[in-house]
C-alpha cells in the first residue's frame, strides 16, 4: 500500500482497526475528536462499534466491560477527560484487563487550554488512578510512529493484561504526515482463558474482579502484578538515540518536543557543538539504562518538555545524579521555538561543552 | 527544504492549500509535514498552517521562519512579514493586503487573488489562485504534475468542484504581475 | 416428586448476608430465572459496590465486579461486545440511584438490551446505615439522625417512575419480597426481564423493595412489616412500563 497523508488522530483510529479493534467507547473533547469521528464513520462499515458514552466515566467502564469479554477495545480523550477516566483505569488495572487508552494532551490544570501539552506526564507515568499500579505508556513522535505504536499497544495490552496508554499531544494529533499501515509485525498473543464471555457449561465461571478483602491475598496479587512490571521493564523499554556517541550534552525529550530538539541539535552541530538526543518511546517503563549509560560519555543532560518540569525527575533518577540535569520547558499549550532550544544548548555548552 | 507558512482567516482555504502542497511533496517522494494552528472556533478566527517539504528527515514540523510565506490577510502580514527567511518568497493577496514590504532581502510578490477569482466567477478560490502563482514563482513542483494531482484528489471527494479549482490554479499560474 | 433444591445458577458459596436480609431471596429468584431460561452458560452478570459486592462469588455464570455505580456502563460494554449473551446487573440503591444515576439513565435511554435488578432497601447497608437516595422522608439513618428532612436532604428518587418516561425503556416493574405472594410476583417480573432481553426487546429494570433489618434497627419480621407499612405506600408496586404488552396486542 502506498503512503497516505493523514492526521495523527485519524491514524490512531485507522491503526486500531488494523489491529483488530472493533469496539470504541468515548466522549468528545478537543483536540482528539477526530479519533471518534473517524471511527464513527468506519466502524459500522466493518461490523464494529463506535459508541459515544454519556461521560468519560461511563466510557471507561464500557471499556472495562468490553475488555472483560476478551475483545480488543479502545478509548481516547484529552487531559481533563483522563482525570475522569482515572477511576476506571485503576479498576481495569486491578482486574488485569487489556485495553488501549489514548491521551492527546492539552494544557492544564482544570479546563486549561486546547493547545499541545505534556503536562500529564506525571499523571500517566506515576498515578493514573489510585493504588499501587502502573500502565505501559508509549509516546510517539511522528505520524508513522503513531500507526506502529497504536498497533503495538494492542499487542502489549493483551500480552501483559494491562492498559496501554498512547501519550500524544494536540500537535501530533492534528498534524499530517505520510503513513502506511503495513510495517507492523504483530506478536503472539496468549489465549484469553480469563474472559467473561459465557462458560457454555464447559468450565468454571470466570470472575473479573479487583476486590480482595483479605490483605495478604491482595498483597500477593499486587506482588504478582509488579513482577510483571519488572519483566516489562526488562523487555519492553524503547528509546531512540540521535548523535549521542560523542555528545557533551544530551537532550532527553519525547513526542513533539523531541522533533524541535532534533532541528535545534542539527543547527548546533553545524556550529561544532556536540549535542545529541535521547528520545524515550516508552515513558513507562522509562529508558533508565540508556540514560545511565550515557552518563559515561555525556557531561550534562537537558530535559525538554511541554510542562514545568516533570520527566526531569526521572532523568535525574536515571543518571543516579552522576551528571547535572537541567530543564527547559514551555507550558499552557506553548511550544518552544527551535531558537529557544538552540539558545539553551549554546548556554549549556559554555558550561559543559568541550568545544 | 521548503518551509512554508500559510496564514489568514479561517474559511479562506488555508488548510486546504497547505494540504495540496504537502500531498504533492509526498507524491514527489519527499518528506512532508502539515501542521495547522487550531482554535476553538471553526470559522472566522485567525488560521495558519505550517508545511515542510524536505529531502531529509523533518525535525520540528513548526515553521517559525518560513522560506515561503503565503499571506492571506493584513494581520498575518504584520505578524509574519519580518520572519520570512533571507532569500525567501512572500506572496500576498493584494486584494486584501494594502501594505508593500520594504525588505530587499526577500522576493516579495503581490497578486490580487481575491479580485481575480471573483471576476472569473471563482469566488472563494483565491487560495488556489495563489497556489498557481506560487508554483510559477518557486518552481517547487512541476506545474502539470501539481495540477493533475490537485484535480484528481478533488475529484475523489467533491467532483463538482474540480473544474473551478483547476481554473483558479491556471489563473494564478498565468498571472503577470 | 418435587424436591426443594438449589438453583444451578448459584454456586455452593454460603451467602454472607445479615440474618433477615432479603438479598438471598432475590439472588435465588435471579438464579431460578436463569435456570428456567437455560442461559447460564451464556450469561454474564455485573456486581455492584454495596452489600451485594460479592455477588460474583454466588452466581455460577461469568461475573464482573464493577466500580461503584458503573455496572450499567460495564454491562453496556459486555453486551455491545457480545450481543447474543445475556447480561444483567445487580445493584443497590446507593449504587444505582446516587453515584450511578447517569449510567442508569443513559443505559435505559440507549435501550441497552440488558436487565437491571435494582435492590431498593432505602439505606446504605454495607457502610453501616447511611442515608440513601431512596431513604424515605422522616426515615432515620446515621447521616440523617433526626430523620430525612426534604428541606435539607431533598426527596427520594422514584426510579421506575423516572425510567418509564424514557423511550428507551422496554420494561420497568417494582416488586417487593416481603411476602410469599409478592415473592412469586417478583419471580415472574425478574423472569420476564430476562425473557425480554433474550428476545432482544431492549432495556428492562426490576426494582425490588427489600429489607435491611440490621440497619433499620428492626427484627426481620418487623422489617418485612415496615416494607408493607412505609415503603410500599411511597413506592407503589406494579408495572410502570411494558412495551412488550403493547406489541402483543
Amino acid at each position: 500500500m502506498s503512503k497516505v497523508l493523514m492526521k495523527g488522530n485519524e491514524v490512531i483510529a485507522e491503526a486500531a482497526i488494523k489491529a483488530g479493534c472493533r469496539l470504541y467507547f468515548g466522549y468528545p473533547i478537543t483536540p482528539q475528536t477526530e479519533i471518534s469521528e473517524t471511527l464513527a464513520k468506519r466502524m459500522p462499515k466493518i461490523g464494529g462499534l463506535c459508541l459515544q458514552a454519556e461521560s468519560e466515566i461511563a466510557a471507561i467502564n464500557m471499556v472495562l466491560g468490553a475488555a472483560s469479554t476478551g475483545n480488543r477495545v479502545l478509548t481516547s480523550s484529552s487531559s481533563p477527560g483522563l482525570s475522569l477516566k482515572s477511576e476506571g483505569v485503576s479498576y481495569i488495572v486491578g482486574s488485569d484487563l487489556p485495553c488501549v487508552i489514548v491521551n492527546v494532551q492539552r494544557g492544564g490544570p482544570g479546563l486549561g487550554g486546547i493547545q499541545p501539552s505534556q503536562a500529564d506526564y506525571f499523571q500517566a507515568t506515576k498515578a493514573l488512578g489510585h493504588g499501587d499500579m502502573h500502565i505501559i505508556v508509549l509516546a510517539p513522535a511522528h505520524v508513522q510512529e503513531i500507526a506502529d505504536i497504536t498497533m503495538e499497544a494492542f499487542d502489549l495490552a493483551d500480552i501483559y493484561r494491562t492498559p496501554v496508554m498512547i501519550l500524544a499531544d494536540g500537535a501530533l494529533g492534528q498534524m499530517m504526515e505520510p503513513v502506511d499501515f503495513e510495517s507492523h509485525k504483530s506478536r503472539e498473543i496468549p489465549e484469553k482463558t480469563w474472559a467473561c464471555n459465557g462458560h457454555q457449561g464447559g468450565r468454571v465461571h470466570n470472575i473479573v474482579n479487583s476486590l480482595y478483602i483479605q490483605p495478604d491475598e491482595l498483597e500477593d496479587i499486587v506482588n504478582e502484578r509488579f513482577k510483571r512490571y519488572e519483566y516489562i521493564k526488562e523487555h519492553e523499554v524503547k528509546s531512540e538515540e540521535y548523535l549521542t556517541e560523542d555528545a557533551d550534552i544530551v537532550i532527553v525529550s519525547f513526542g513533539i518536543t523531541s522533533r524541535i530538539a532534533k532541528t535545534a541539535i542539527d543547527r548546533a552541530r553545524s556550529e561544532g557543538i556536540k549535542v545529541g538526543l535521547l528520545r524515550p518511546i516508552t515513558v513507562w517503563p522509562f529508558p533508565e539504562k540508556a540514560i545511565l549509560k550515557l552518563t559515561e560519555t555525556a557531561k550534562a543532560f537537558l530535559s525538554l518538555e511541554l510542562n514545568k518540569g516533570q520527566m526531569v525527575d526521572d532523568v535525574k533518577l536515571a543518571t543516579q545524579f552522576k551528571r547535572p540535569v537541567e530543564f527547559y520547558g514551555r507550558t499552557g499549550g506553548m511550544l518552544p521555538s527551535v531558537d529557544e532550544v538552540y539558545n539553551k544548548i549554546v548556554e549549556m555548552n559554555k558550561t559543559y561543552g568541550r568545544n | 527544504m521548503y518551509k512554508i507558512l500559510l496564514a489568514g482567516f479561517g474559511g479562506q482555504g488555508i488548510l486546504f492549500a497547505g494540504k495540496q502542497l504537502a500531498t504533492a511533496g509526498m507524491k514527489a517522494d519527499k518528506n512532508v509535514t502539515w501542521l495547522p494552528s487550531y482554535g476553538p472556533e471553526m470559522r472566522g478566527g485567525t488560521c495558519n498552517c505550517s508545511v515542510i517539504v524536505s529531502d531529509t528527515e523533518i525535525g520540528s514540523p513548526l515553521v517559525d521562519n518560513p522560506n515561503i510565506f503565503l499571506c492571506f490577510n493584513l494581520p498575518s502580514y504584520y505578524k509574519f512579514e519580518s520572519k520570512v527567511e533571507k532569500d525567501g518568497i512572500m506572496i500576498c493577496d493584494s486584494s486584501l493586503i494594502s501594505e508593500k514590504s520594504k525588505r530587499t532581502d526577500i522576493k516579495a510578490l503581490y497578486i490580487p487573488a481575491t479580485e481575480l477569482a471573483d471576476k472569473a466567477g471563482l469566488s472563494g478560490k483565491a487560495n488556489v489562485v495563489i497556489l498557481g502563482y506560487l508554483i510559477k514563482a518557486s518552481k517547487m513542483f512541476d506545474y502539470d504534475f501539481f495540477k493533475q494531482l490537485m484535480v484528481d484528489s478533488i475529484k475523489e471527494k467533491k467532483p463538482a468542484l474540480a473544474e473551478a479549482n483547476e481554473k483558479a490554479l491556471v489563473l494564478g499560474y498565468n498571472y503577470e504581475g | 416428586m418435587v424436591v426443594f433444591d438449589k438453583p444451578k445458577a448459584l454456586t455452593d458459596t454460603p451467602f454472607h448476608y445479615c440474618p433477615g436480609c432479603t438479598h438471598g431471596i432475590v439472588h435465588r429468584l435471579v438464579a431460578e430465572a436463569i435456570d428456567e431460561l437455560g442461559c447460564e452458560g451464556r450469561t454474564v452478570g455485573v456486581a455492584p459496590v454495596g452489600c451485594s459486592v460479592f455477588a460474583y462469588n454466588y452466581f455460577n455464570c461469568d461475573m464482573i465486579e464493577a466500580a461503584h455505580g458503573r455496572a450499567p456502563a460495564v454491562a453496556t460494554g459486555v453486551k455491545r461486545a457480545m450481543p447474543d449473551n445475556i447480561v444483567f446487573t445487580y445493584q443497590g440503591d446507593g449504587d444505582l440511584a446516587a453515584i450511578g444515576t447517569a449510567e442508569t439513565v443513559h443505559s435505559a435511554a440507549r435501550g441497552e438490551n440488558i436487565t437491571i435488578i435494582f435492590i431498593n432497601n432505602a439505606i446504605y447497608g454495607m457502610t453501616g446505615g447511611q442515608m440513601a437516595p431512596t431513604t424515605l422522608p422522616g426515615q432515620v439513618s446515621t447521616t440523617s439522625p433526626y430523620g430525612r428532612d426534604p428541606k435539607i436532604q431533598g426527596t427520594p428518587l422514584k426510579i421506575c417512575e423516572m425510567l418509564s418516561t424514557l423511550d428507551g425503556t422496554t420494561f420497568a416493574q417494582r416488586v417487593a419480597v416481603d411476602s410469599v405472594a409478592h415473592i412469586k410476583e417478583a419471580k415472574k417480573a425478574i423472569k420476564k426481564g430476562f425473557e425480554i432481553q433474550n428476545n432482544k426487546q431492549g432495556f428492562s429494570i426490576i426494582e425490588v423493595l427489600s429489607s435491611c433489618p440490621t440497619n433499620w434497627g428492626k427484627t426481620p419480621e418487623q422489617a418485612l412489616e415496615w416494607i408493607r407499612t412505609d415503603m410500599i405506600p411511597y413506592y407503589p408496586l406494579g408495572v410502570y412500563k411494558d412495551k412488550t404488552a403493547k406489541e402483543d396486542k
